[in-house]
């Protein structure tokens, strides 16, 4: 007889990760604990210059006085800052300049995920800059972007060949004491991705970066900054999968944009960090601080976001729309199974005239798992006629899922518009009968009507990361049922 | 091909189907009539395979094969396709995307590779023009949005699609005004085969005035009390269902 569909939600809505396992290579690491000697050894071993380990300390010493958000619903035990390991990167050899340099553990790892750096090389012309664990392997691609005058490396290159640009904008949208995590960041991060489009450019590729967690009880703090210089153009991707873990892993970066007269940039992300695993044991930590911010007049940012993985996400990437006419979006799909936790939304705060902003998020949930949407929305005084429109939307699958939507909206003045909507919904029966009629399984159809529900968001993201989206929202829901 | 013997079917406790008998054969089109509430669409979901019902006695073949011991997929992918009543709506989904996905499910389980997408595309072409079926619709979400008579052509677009073996139309022409009729029945008149076989289920005549019945059965409290040739409908047509009931009391 027919299974009972609801037992097969449940089957379906309890697989596996599939991306565990991790790469053994030699570490370079840091003993665990945090205080000031940590962060002069990783500065030291940066190579850093002063300044930027005064930014550190200074950081460091506002974390100190600051205490862990609350507010938002999340639980989980309390996190040792002490039993963290804060630096621990590959063992460098030299500078690499092709691939058959790279260690060949490294290579199958990313074989093993589907992100082969040749066939990223060869196939999509998509310069990536590989970061695993704290440390940036390999960049390709930067001599093409050079002849353009686009700066795409690692982040600690930038402070090594581009200091005036990192320490003008370093901590200018997300200031060290933003927030506890952004604090913790600032005092500890260890590298990411810097990137910066001259006057006028448009940059010719998709621009992208695959981070990846690699050695146990290491806290990954990431940071990246993006320049859009007046009147150009970039779309930068980012996408990550982690090995399986038992302890929890704490992750926090911080990724400012600046967008200066006319510029715009796109930021898409695929995140699909180890979970955790059926009973919520394990899984990443993920509290992140994103925020661009415009700066000069029609400018435009736009978010776009893909979050599967995560034991716990803590994430609002956030415009600041300063210049008039300025655009800011956000289009999201975050997915929650099994017993992760999301709180995510965004911020579009709005300071000049006419400006525009749009909020797309569509929630699903399934498993014991809580998704929230937590959004803000502010129309100051001089943003006159600007205009917001916010959709947030739920799916649940199953019946013991949670799925919250708090919606923030101030407006200080009379001219503006504002706009929300909010729907729940369910997969209903009758929808999975009739996939199941003209022969669909009932776990594909599943994965159908979740990708059909997050269109208007995955439609956003670039070629290259749609295809991989799209199976990552059905993997996390069905994969490997027996 | 399909093979009914003494159908009891309950659901909540509660009888609708009180012992069914129907032989359907390949190359034939039988008419299912009945007032509402007769159970006209409890048969056509036990043929599917819908769970909620509760078969308690009797016998459903297809091919041969039992039923019973097949999910809703399986029977789908056997050749048995069900004409919705009620289509629902799947947002964001394009038809194309549905279809590709049914197809090659149904050829998985045929042991067959997934159509390639030329191959695919064609055959969306050739059965769009056969129906008469815009080509702007393929890249619509399903159902959504459409209107009754766009729903029901939708439904004789996948049936064209897909190529059943046994077609259950339930009540494609309830709200369907009568150029919207005129295509579905076009539409089903054009993919009768010898070797496949359709179960019309509907209210009135109408219908059958543009697909010409084999054999038509009166459903009537559970049971099929009348079987007939297609003069059957039209004499119901003219006398009612009262004319029914006054012949069984």
């Amino acid at each position: 007889m027919e299974k009972d569909p609801k037992n097969i939600i449940d089957e379906v809505t309890q697989s596996e990760y599939k991306y565990g396992f991790f790469t053994d290579i030699e570490m370079d690491t840091a003993p665990k604990g945090l205080n000031e000697d940590i962060i002069r050894f990783i500065s030291l071993k940066k190579n850093e210059p002063q300044w930027l380990l005064e930014f550190r300390l200074d950081a460091y010493r506002k974390w100190l006085g600051m205490t862990e958000p609350t507010w938002a619903h999340l639980h989980h035990p309390p996190i040792n800052y002490q039993d963290i390991i804060y630096y621990a990167a590959p063992k460098r050899k030299k500078e690499l300049s092709s691939l058959d340099e790279v260690d060949p553990e490294l290579l199958d790892t990313f074989k093993k995920l589907g992100i082969s750096l040749e066939e990223q090389k060869r196939l999509s012309g998509v310069a990536v800059d590989a970061v695993i664990d704290s440390v940036s392997v390999k960049t390709t691609f930067s001599d093409t972007l050079e002849k353009k005058g686009i700066l795409f490396c690692s982040f600690s290159d930038a402070v090594q060949k581009y200091p005036d640009l990192v320490k003008q904008y370093m901590g200018s949208v997300v200031p060290s004491d933003d927030n506890y995590f952004a604090a913790l960041n600032s005092a500890v991060f260890t590298d990411g991705s810097f990137c910066y489009i001259p006057k006028g450019v448009r940059c010719p590729v998709e621009l992208s970066t695959y981070f990846r967690i690699n050695a146990a009880n290491t806290g990954q703090f990431e940071r990246t900054l993006i320049i859009g210089d007046e009147g150009s153009y970039v779309s930068y991707m980012e996408g990550c999968t982690a090995p399986m873990r038992d302890e929890n892993q704490l992750h926090a970066a911080i990724v400012e944009i600046i967008a200066l007269k006319d510029a715009q940039v796109k930021y898409s992300t695929v995140q699909n960090w180890y979970p955790g695993n059926k009973k919520g044991e394990g899984g990443i930590y993920n509290f992140v601080t994103k925020r661009g911010i415009c700066k000069g007049n029609n400018s435009k940012i736009s978010w776009t976001q893909v979050e599967t993985g995560s034991a716990i996400t803590w994430k609002y990437p956030s415009v600041v729309l300063m210049g008039d006419n300025s655009v800011g979006e956000f289009y999201s799909v975050a997915v929650t199974n099994n017993y992760q936790q999301a709180d995510t939304g965004s911020k579009m705060i709005h300071l000049g005239k006419n400006t525009k902003s749009t909020i797309i998020s569509k929630g699903i949930s399934a498993g014991y798992s809580n998704n929230s949407y937590r959004g803000l929305v502010k129309m100051t005084k001089r943003a006159e006629n600007s205009r917001n429109f916010s959709q947030c939307d739920s799916l649940l699958l199953g019946d013991k899922c949670g799925a919250h939507t708090w919606p923030y909206i101030k407006t200080e003045n009379k001219s503006s518009i504002v706009e929300h909507e909010a729907t729940t919904s369910k997969i209903s029966d009758d929808q999975l009968y009739y996939c199941n009629q003209r022969g669909i399984s009932t776990e594909n159809a599943i994965g159908l009507i979740v990708n059909g529900y997050a269109r208007e968001v995955l439609k956003q993201l670039p070629m290259e990361f749609a295809v991989e989206a799209q199976k990552l929202l059905a993997v996390s829901l069905e994969g490997s049922v027996g | 091909m399909l093979v009914i013997k003494n159908l009891r079917v309950a659901i909540n406790g509660k009888e609708i189907l009180k012992g069914v008998n129907l032989e359907v054969k390949p190359g034939e089109v039988h008419a299912i009539m009945g007032p509402n509430g007769t159970g006209k669409s409890t048969l056509a979901s036990v043929i599917a395979g819908r769970d909620v019902y509760d078969i308690t006695e009797g016998e459903i073949y297809f091919m041969g094969k039992d039923l019973t011991e097949l999910s809703v997929e399986e029977r789908a992918s056997e050749g048995i396709f069900l004409g919705f009543q009620y289509p629902v709506e799947i947002p964001g989904v394009s038809i194309t995307n549905f279809m590709r996905t049914a197809v090659n499910e149904q050829r998985k389980y045929k042991g067959l590779d997934p159509m390639p997408a030329g191959e695919f595309l064609a055959k969306m072409e050739e059965k769009k023009k056969l129906l008469d079926i815009q080509a702007k619709l393929a890249n619509r979400s399903v159902n959504e949005g459409f209107s009754g008579g766009e729903k029901k052509k939708n439904e004789i677009f996948q049936m064209a699609m897909l190529e059943p073996k046994l077609a259950i139309l339930d009540e494609t022409d309830s709200g369907l005004d009568i150029d919207a009729l005129k295509i579905v029945a076009n539409g089903v008149n054009m993919l009768r085969r010898p070797d496949n076989a359709f179960l019309v289920i509907t209210h009135y005549q109408r219908l059958l005035d543009y697909i010409v019945p084999d054999i038509v059965h009166v459903l009537y409290d559970g049971m099929i009390v009348r079987t007939g040739g297609k003069e059957l409908a039209i004499e119901l047509e003219e006398k009612g269902y009262e004319w029914i009931k006054a012949g069984l009391v």
